[in-house]
């Protein structure tokens, strides 16, 4: 109701000016917005051929790179601008419905023409031979399917999304709730400390662990923390990365991303922790509850929504992990992942088509959890 | 049901150089309704949370019944607690939230409903059981938090400012539920509240406290016919009640040029000067001119009573000669004839109504 009458005032004043200014169409707006996007579309694109093709002419890469922001930054709002011009040209009844899609439309077809599109052509390409030359039906489905490589995989995945996100959340809730009980200073140190991994790269992270789990002959000295402590212990050292008993090499890998990950865990859980009202806890003190039972029963239920979303990002995260296996074992002695095996057919073994069709089946497992995300996001605005 | 006993409790917090509650000293009585009242910071919450178990009692004990609870864990002491904000489970149901202690107890599920169904009943939710709080309005929440606590028939009720969240209607309403309900139920009760109001309306006794330290601890009556203190004299009443220095002189106190008598007896201890206290309702017009001159400021017509708000120039402080500032000064007269603004008048205060406090201690002097 207010936005309503809000609106109607300053539109009376327009009428006022020419009672029906706004309501025609205004062929001088409408043809300048057309010209102006033309003119802009066409300099930036030129703008951009040229960095691709005539770099030299720029002197350096700075001044490219200072160009190219500047070019795209002005560029994307002079088109807004004229695109924004063109609508009001438009007569009044066609330019209100219009404007939303008008703005929302630039944003849309990058969107297509990054991810929906290579989508499509993902699938297609899993239908075509190893140069994506020709179809050959669901040829590829059936040798990814008889491999034992993409089983290892899969199987290695589902090991990897079991242990990985769980162990995230619960090492997340253990940090938050052992930092909230230190004093003010220690609480900071502490969580600075666990959140600093998370600003190394996977592959940065991959290489520290790759130089824990190293291997060097008995009787040398060994470079290898782990070995360095085995071998202090009296013990002999191992290859720790190629024991696939019990997928143990899987499981130091493992390792890796939850020490990159607990941080991120961590802050999100203990904001939540801080947000539990300290009267609930209490008044279930009150209630005769251990401090076990009101961990379980008073603030577990009230960070829920916390401890799902942190579940899921890690879930998807983990879905993807790519790098950490790449760089350590490249996916020998059994610890191929669904990711690796696909970059290795595709740039290795030059198999596009089975490299395509192995993330095909990795899109369709994630689509449910996807949904499963979204909807869980809808109850939470909901509720 | 049981007695309450502070014997000394203390509570420091580390780096507070005062105790936020200082060697308090109460017996409450079986079945009792005791109100903590006091401005905001002077302990009255440390001391129910002391007894709740919520903080620590640094000195003293703490007795439920013949039960020394000073140690013991909240969960160890039988009391049940209303929190000001309800505190209650945001995902549990209006059911589950009352049942949860029972639940946690070990009850019988069936028995926990039953219990959760009579409670409800009393205090009208039945109808809200399989909600959850935040679909309740703030008074049914209130009553939610009420349930929680009757539900488990604990030996004492403890409830710290249950009302301050609600409306001013609901507020007057929802104290007299809680009152007769306590009637009702007979458990001891130790309410909290910075409402002097609420305090003097629901308490079997009232407890003032100021700076951790206990002031007064009596029957609203006696509280407020008898204040100990210059304090409890200031805080307990409203309007509060005209205190003012002055003087004594042969045969009582000289206001003003008006001696106010006063036991020669009660005198003795006093110096030469004192605290005079009268209470605005206490105060007549005088028609021949004697007794304390006030300029009329305001006057609040509220129908049957007037209040005026004016000041008094007088020297007050004959003795030693000195001029006190403009005192503040409140009367109630008579609400069909009340004075104009603006006008001088001259008010007497009824004779065995004033009350005489030490200048320095502020103790009240004599009976």
């Amino acid at each position: 109701m207010t936005t309503a009458t809000s609106d109607a005032a300053p539109r009376q004043k327009l009428r006022d000016d020419d009672p029906e200014a706004n309501l025609r169409l205004n062929p001088v707006k409408v043809a300048i917005g057309i010209l102006g996007m033309v003119v802009i579309a066409w300099a930036l694109g030129n703008m951009f051929l040229a960095f691709g093709y005539y770099p030299e002419k720029f002197g350096s890469k700075l001044v490219i790179g200072v160009l190219a922001v500047i070019g795209g930054v002005g560029g994307a709002a002079a088109l807004f601008y004229f695109l924004n011009m063109f609508v009001e040209g438009l007569p009044r009844r066609l330019s209100e419905g219009f404007i939303p899609y008008a703005f929302v439309l630039p944003g849309l077809a990058l969107v297509t023409l990054m991810l929906i599109y290579p989508t499509f052509q993902t699938v297609n390409y899993s239908f075509a031979n190893s140069d994506s030359t020709a179809y050959i039906g669901f040829a590829n489905y059936r040798t990814i399917f008889a491999d034992n490589a993409f089983w290892t995989s899969i199987g290695n995945n589902v090991l990897w999304l079991l242990i990985v996100p769980a162990i995230v959340v619960a090492l997340g809730v253990v940090v938050a709730v052992l930092a909230d009980k230190l004093s003010a200073t220690g609480e900071k140190v502490a969580k600075s400390l666990i959140f600093l991994p998370m600003a190394i790269s996977f592959v940065g992270a991959s290489a520290i662990w790759g130089l824990i789990y190293a291997y060097n002959n008995p009787g040398q000295s060994q470079t290898g923390l782990l070995n360095a402590i085995v071998v202090g212990l009296g013990g002999q050292p191992q290859t720790w990365l190629a024991i696939s008993t019990a997928k143990l090499n899987s499981i130091l890998l493992m390792v890796i991303l939850i020490w990159l990950q607990v941080g991120f865990g961590m802050v999100l859980l203990s904001s939540a922790i801080k947000g539990v009202p300290e009267d609930t806890i209490e008044a279930a003190r009150i209630d005769g509850a251990s401090e076990l039972q009101i961990f379980w029963k008073v603030i577990v239920p009230q960070i829920r929504g916390t401890v799902i979303t942190v579940f899921v990002t890690v879930f998807i995260l983990v879905l993807k992990v790519f790098d950490i296996v790449y760089v350590t074992t490249n996916g020998s002695y059994g610890s191929d992942v669904i990711a690796n095996l696909f970059f290795n057919k595709l740039f290795a073994a030059s198999e596009a088509g089975q490299a395509t069709a192995i993330v095909v089946v990795l899109l369709v497992a994630v689509i449910p959890l996807i949904w499963f995300q979204i909807k869980h996001f809808k109850d939470e605005e909901a509720g | 049901m049981a007695t309450v006993t502070f014997d000394n409790a203390t509570r420091q917090y580390p780096g507070n150089p005062v105790p936020s509650v200082d060697k308090l000293n109460i017996e409450i009585e079986d079945g009792e309704f005791l109100v903590f009242v006091g401005p905001s910071g002077c302990g009255k919450s440390t001391s129910l949370r002391m007894l709740a178990g919520l903080e620590e009692v640094n000195a003293g004990r703490i007795l439920i019944g013949d039960r020394d609870v000073t140690n013991l864990s909240p969960k160890d002491r039988d009391v049940a607690m209303v929190f000001q904000n309800y505190a209650l489970y945001p995902h549990m149901t209006v059911a589950d939230n009352m049942g949860f202690a029972l639940k946690i107890a070990g009850v019988d599920k069936g028995e926990i409903r039953k219990r959760v169904e009579e409670a409800a009943k009393i205090l009208d939710l039945s109808p809200y059981l399989d909600r959850k709080p935040k679909a309740l309005s703030g008074g049914q929440r209130q009553r939610v938090a009420m349930g929680r606590a009757i539900v488990r028939s604990p030996q004492v009720f403890l409830m710290d400012e249950p009302l301050s969240n609600l409306d001013a209607k609901l507020r007057v309403q929802t104290r007299t539920q809680i009152a007769s309900l306590q009637r009702r139920l007979g458990v001891t009760t130790v309410y909290v509240t910075h409402d002097q109001v609420e305090a003097m309306t629901m308490g079997d006794r009232v407890a003032v406290l100021k700076d951790g330290i206990l002031m007064q601890c009596d029957s609203p009556r006696r509280m407020y016919d008898h204040p100990q203190n210059v304090f409890v004299a200031g805080f307990i009443g409203s309007p509060a009640m005209n205190l003012m220095e002055a003087s004594v002189t042969d045969g009582g106190v000289n206001l003003g040029g008006h001696t106010v008598p006063v036991e020669r007896d009660a005198l003795k201890s006093a110096g030469k000067n004192v605290t005079l206290g009268v209470r605005p309702e206490d105060l007549e017009l005088s028609d021949d001119g004697s007794g304390i001159p006030v300029t009329v400021d305001v006057v609040e017509e509220l129908g049957a009573d007037a209040y005026i708000y004016g000041s008094t120039e007088q020297k007050l402080l004959a003795s030693t000669g000195e001029t006190g500032g403009p005192v503040p000064f409140i009367a109630r007269v008579d609400g069909r004839r009340p004075p104009e603004k603006g006008t001088v008048i001259h008010l007497k205060p009824k004779s065995g109504h004033v009350h005489v406090f030490n200048a320095d201690s502020g103790e009240r002097i004599g009976d």
